[in-house]
């Protein structure tokens, strides 16, 4: 675990139940990531070296120092509905986090909600995925990886990469360099999409979420 | 020989009927995908922990349900963590039950969300029943020498 790779990336899988993160782990194993798994949004945070108050990551006495300086986090991919911290808690401290806030979230969820979904596009997650989460939505992740290891002034290169992934990511590539804006217009337009990817896709029923 | 094909005969035609009737969806062959020569042993060790989880989750939702005052939140957490373990594994017809169970939560409905437990119960008991005897048909072909059959 330790080792940061650049041949590998390396994704933080945040779920609360044994046998998501058993099937996530083996997803993201079986497309040659390096993964950690924890079962909280409070040990994410804490992995990742980012005290639940703090905005700005601190070296805290309480925990080492090592972990956040060696091993870097390419994507964080977590559960909605958990108890405590919620995966969208967790995604918007990361994107309100200096030092995380360009680490790429994406959300997991049981339940098909639009207005969840779109909150969650539009607080900067990424990608949307139902479970259960199959082989097809873990191989969508790696150029939302690539984005953050190819600099903001590699635009074509990210282009040639991101043809070959046909899925919502083409809408970010012509705005790669609002990036570090705060999103608005961009998750608008992604938003849109996703909802219509999901609709095609995924959405069989519309069943009742009591989590919201 | 005779033996192996014989086997593997009858492992294609129960996996067969537990889709056919339910039991399997198309998530448990998404598991099985993903066992190979590096995770042999991944369905038996995912199911497994589906096993564990469900008595647990079974025992709460008893324990749960028998309060002099019913939390149906927490009733409903507890179906909510049932439906999704059940639908990571492909346990469809158990999924199916939880759907159900969690509209009477909503509605603080005990008898329905009594009899849902019961049927949760049933059918979980059911599909554990069919999985452990299908891990065993796979042992006897392994055993035989033979290799289990992919099913699509």
């Amino acid at each position: 675990m330790g080792v940061a790779a650049d041949s590998q990336f390396h994704v933080l899988a945040v779920d609360d139940s044994i046998i998501d993160r058993k099937l996530i782990e083996r997803l993201l194993k079986t497309s040659s990531f390096q993964v950690t798994t924890v079962d909280s949004g409070s040990k994410a945070l804490e992995f990742l070296g980012l005290h639940e108050d703090d905005e700005i990551n601190t070296n805290q006495p309480s925990v080492s120092p090592n972990i956040n300086q060696e091993v870097e986090v390419n994507l964080i991919i977590t559960d909605y509905c958990m108890p405590g911290m919620t995966g969208y808690d967790l995604l918007k401290k990361v994107k309100k986090s200096s030092s995380f806030k360009d680490i790429p979230v994406v959300i997991m969820s049981s339940e098909n909600v639009p207005s969840r979904i779109s909150r969650c596009l539009e607080e900067g997650a990424e990608e949307f995925f139902l479970k259960p989460v199959r082989l097809s939505d873990v191989n969508k992740l790696k150029p939302h990886m690539m984005k953050t290891k190819i600099k903001e002034t590699d635009h074509h290169q990210f282009n040639q990469e991101n043809e070959k992934h046909q899925e919502q990511n083409e809408l970010e590539i012509g705005e790669a360099e609002s990036q570090q804006e705060s999103n608005g217009n961009k998750r608008k337009s992604m938003e849109d999409e996703a909802l219509t990817r999901q609709n095609k896709t995924q959405i069989q029923w519309w069943p009742y979420c009591r989590f919201d | 020989m005779a033996a192996v094909i014989q086997l593997q005969r009858q492992f294609i035609d129960y996996t067969t009927s537990l889709y056919k009737e339910g039991y399997l969806d198309d998530q448990f062959t998404q598991l099985q995908k993903l066992q190979d020569e590096s995770n042999p042993d991944f369905v038996v060790e995912v199911v497994s922990l589906f096993f564990e989880d469900s008595e647990k989750l079974l025992n709460n939702l008893a324990t749960a349900l028998q309060q002099k005052t019913v939390d149906y939140k927490q009733v409903d957490s507890h179906v909510h963590q049932f439906k999704g373990s059940s639908s990571s594994i492909g346990a469809q017809r158990v999924t199916n039950v939880c759907v159900h169970f969690r509209n009477f939560c909503e509605e603080k409905n005990l008898d329905g969300c009594l009899r849902c437990l019961q049927q949760a119960k049933h059918e979980y008991i059911l599909v554990r029943n069919k999985l452990e005897a299908l891990f065993r048909l796979e042992q006897q072909i392994l055993q035989a020498g033979g290799s289990i059959p992919m099913m699509e």
